[in-house]
């Protein structure tokens, strides 16, 4: 899988993001096995990986808590890597440069990925100096310069000591503020997601693998489907995902079943820690994504081709915007591009927002309290907001940059109050720069090939 | 406990809450609002334009009737006039049922009406007896696939019969999130690219059609109906039981308890999905018998019609359309062509 798309050079830092299931544990178990000594096609990369502890949003006891990290540190230890434990409560302290697309590194074209390998492995031998080629040491020289850490794998100290109180009570209750499973669901991704990409851009890491199956992956494709993310299904489930800029995702398990895993875990021994998520033992109208699993794996059985074919149609998904707009602003949450239109009136977008203006209703007062009239953010939020930078309104600022998918979960948190202060700012700064960009939008100069020369 | 006041207009009571935002409204109110949304579908997307004659597929059922008495409400505001077309798929115990409803509908709102039916268009062919010939084959009869294929290229007659410039058809905001959450499922690329829209436009020489209820959710429909007291025929097809789109419908129906908002959510997704190029149908051409639009050499009905007349009913369906280029009366040919080696006698 990584080799036919040739994505991760050699000598490349990736972490590998493990959460004790068994996908993401085959995955390490798989890694671990490519880059020993005698595989027949050696990895080439420097591995790290990272765990992280989301007890406080699932509603663990800090007793459960410490048994399961205590758990998860011997497997870890095992696996031998540079690994992270991070607990979701450090969302609190995430700057808001998380939030900021940086510009990515230039890919270059075919030749470069040959070339990057070619010279990595001339280095390999310069240092033996003859040409001789011993079987062992060539090895040793590869395995010195691939794990320079490998004195003693330490775990960084990210989590020293348990999280502070207040950041789990304050966790704990963004958490209870969410009305749905559905919504609780996708501000867990959003808040892990944002985790990770911080801990790699900290330590360096340039790519980040996460574990997910053929079977996970066609779910949420279907479960994006009804959330109204029909725009970034390709972002959400290819197998690399580069809308962070610089650190990029990826996808190596994408092609396996749950079966295979399955399979593959018992006949290799492969250790994994279940950790109960948010959705253990809901049932199965509780959110979305339990219907969606549900829904599928049901039909499958009956049709068998059911999770193959979804999976196969991920494949076809394009990732440009479908009428080849030019890439606007991007949502806060989710950072893809926003795929929600102002002066879209004639589609599902405007036709939910639209009955809220339309001059039918004759008294033009007698309509429902101003929340509601500024949530949807159609034309009339902008005015809204212009006057004192939505500082009277910092709720419609942050639901104004979200993409029509994240609206629709932020929906159901009656406060925005409870969300992790970066969050708020990065929304709190973004809105100011447009603000400020429209009052000087007559004196800038726009290049004539379509750079502003704004920052 | 005593009603609330209608939210727009404040004096009658309310009788019902919205789904969709959960106001208040009296009866007047709501079916103000309902045909004031259609009104603003139309006219954004610019979709009947004044003057158009404009066929409406009646069918009988609710969202039909609703729509021809939309229409019928905001021809004068359009500009437009109305044709009723009736299709009859010769389903025996259901659409005769339904044609009587389409009748009585017609003559209540003196709209002109003309009924195409299949035996006469597709060569004596109903949809019974294509049941019957597809019947027993070990797997599942595909009767829709025949209905809809067939039923697209009636309407289309019958509007050109009536010197129609338009084709509206009833489809709602749930129809259109189970049809993708259908081609999903099953793989339908194609389809997938080509959904999603306001309808077609119309190319070569097909007329163009539109839907003007696709964001009204359906249960809005029925509330429309109950308040305008529209007759209308509610029983479901003979064959629905057998059909794909039951899945769909039925997880549409749980996503909708989950969360309200599920069937607009996916008619967004729905406009938004975008497709590798290389996963795009081509560029339609015209079918080499009838004329019509078509991808292929032949257009989907005449390729269909083809399958049954030559007794392999399956001919046409799914991939892989192996024996449709083959000329020739039935029964020339024992063996597909010349994909699998087999000696000449």
């Amino acid at each position: 899988m990584l080799g036919k798309n040739r994505l991760i050079f050699p000598g490349e830092k990736v972490l590998l993001a493990w959460s004790g299931g068994p996908s993401s544990s085959s995955m390490v178990w798989q890694v671990l096995e490519g880059l020993s000594q005698d595989s027949a096609k050696r990895l080439r990369f420097v591995p790290g990986v990272i765990y992280v502890d989301e007890g406080a949003a699932c509603g663990q006891s800090a007793e459960d808590r410490a048994e399961t990290l205590a758990q998860v540190k011997l497997v870890l230890q095992t696996v031998g890597f540079p690994w992270h434990l991070v607990a979701l409560e450090e969302v609190f302290g995430l700057p808001p440069s998380v939030l900021c697309c940086s510009v990515p590194e230039p890919t270059g074209a075919e030749g470069a990925y040959k070339a990057a390998v070619d010279s990595f492995l001339r280095q390999q031998h310069v240092p033996q100096g003859e040409g001789a080629q011993d079987g062992s040491s060539p090895a040793q020289e590869q395995g010195q310069l691939c794990q320079p850490p490998m004195q003693k794998p330490l775990g960084l100290p990210s989590l020293a000591g348990s999280p502070a109180a207040a950041q789990t009570e304050a966790l704990s209750r963004l958490f209870h503020s969410v009305k749905t499973l559905t919504a609780k669901e996708e501000l867990l991704q959003t808040l892990r997601t944002h985790l990770i990409l911080h801990v790699a851009r900290a330590h360096g890491y340039s790519k980040v693998m996460t574990g997910e199956s053929c079977t996970r992956l066609a779910v949420k494709l279907m479960t994006n489907l009804a959330l109204g993310r029909g725009a970034f299904l390709a972002w959400d489930t290819g197998f690399s995902d580069e809308r962070h800029g610089d650190v990029v995702l990826v996808r190596p398990m994408r092609d396996h079943t749950l079966k295979e895993v399955a399979f593959y875990n018992r006949l290799f021994a492969v250790p994994s820690v279940f950790t109960p998520a948010i959705d253990t033992k809901a049932p199965e109208k509780a959110s979305i994504h339990r219907l969606m699993e549900a829904f599928l794996l049901r039909l499958q059985t009956q049709f068998p081709s059911t999770v193959s074919t979804v999976y196969r149609t991920s494949e076809k998904l394009a990732k440009a915007p479908r009428d080849g707009r030019a890439a606007g602003p991007r949502c806060l949450l989710c950072m893809c591009a926003l795929d929600v239109d102002d002066a879209d009136s004639a589609t599902a977008f405007g036709a939910q927002t639209s009955p809220h203006f339309s001059p039918m209703q004759p008294p033009a007062e007698a309509r429902p309290p101003p929340a509601p009239c500024c949530v949807p953010g159609v034309g009339r939020a902008q005015g809204c907001c212009r006057g004192a930078c939505g500082r009277e309104n910092p709720h419609v600022c942050v639901i104004e940059q979200l993409c029509y998918g994240c609206r629709v979960n932020m929906k159901d948190l009656p406060s925005l109050d409870p969300l992790p202060p970066y969050i708020l700012a990065e929304a709190q700064l973004r809105s100011q720069r447009a603000h400020v960009l429209q009052e000087v939008q007559e004196y800038l100069i726009v290049d004539s090939d379509g750079e502003a020369t704004e920052s | 406990m005593p009603a609330p006041p209608c939210t727009s207009c404040h004096t009658a009571r309310a009788a019902l809450r919205r789904p969709r935002s959960g106001h208040a409204l009296c009866g007047a109110c709501f079916c103000a609002t309902f045909e004031a949304e259609v009104l603003h579908t139309v006219l954004a997307g610019r979709l009947l334009p004044p003057g158009a004659v404009v066929a409406v597929g009646a069918s009988g059922g609710k969202d039909s009737t609703v729509l021809a008495h939309v229409l019928r409400e905001l021809a004068p505001r359009l500009d437009i006039s109305l044709q009723l077309v009736a299709v009859d798929e010769g389903i025996g115990g259901y659409r005769d049922a339904a044609l009587a409803a389409v009748q009585r509908q017609a003559a209540r709102w003196e709209l002109p009406l003309t009924v195409v039916a299949y035996a006469d268009l597709f060569g004596g062919w109903t949809m019974d007896a294509v049941a019957r010939s597809t019947a027993g084959l070990g797997r599942s009869r595909s009767c829709c696939t025949f209905c809809g294929v067939l039923r697209r290229r009636a309407l289309e007659e019958g509007a050109r019969l009536v010197g129609a410039t338009h084709i509206v058809t009833g489809h709602n905001a749930d129809d259109m999130a189970e049809t993708v959450l259908m081609n999903f499922l099953r793989g339908d690329t194609g389809r997938l690219a080509r959904g999603g829209g306001l309808g077609s436009p119309g190319e070569g020489g097909a007329l163009p059609r539109c839907r003007p209820l696709q964001f009204a959710s359906q249960k809005e429909v029925v509330l429309y109906a109950h308040f305008r007291r529209l007759d209308y025929f509610s029983e479901e097809c003979v064959y629905a039981p057998e059909a794909f789109r039951g899945h769909a419908r039925d997880l549409l129906k749980r996503l909708e308890a989950a969360r309200p908002s599920a069937v607009l959510d996916l008619v967004h997704s729905a406009e938004r999905l975008a497709l590798a190029p290389a996963a795009l149908p081509p560029r339609p051409g015209a079918c080499s018998r009838c004329g019509a639009l078509a991808s292929r050499a032949l257009c989907q009905a005449c390729a269909l019609l083809d399958g049954l007349n030559r007794g392999r009913p399956r001919l046409a369906i799914g991939k892989g359309r192996r024996g449709l280029d083959e000329e020739g009366p039935p029964g020339d040919r024992a063996r597909p062509p010349a994909s699998e080696a087999i000696p000449a006698f």
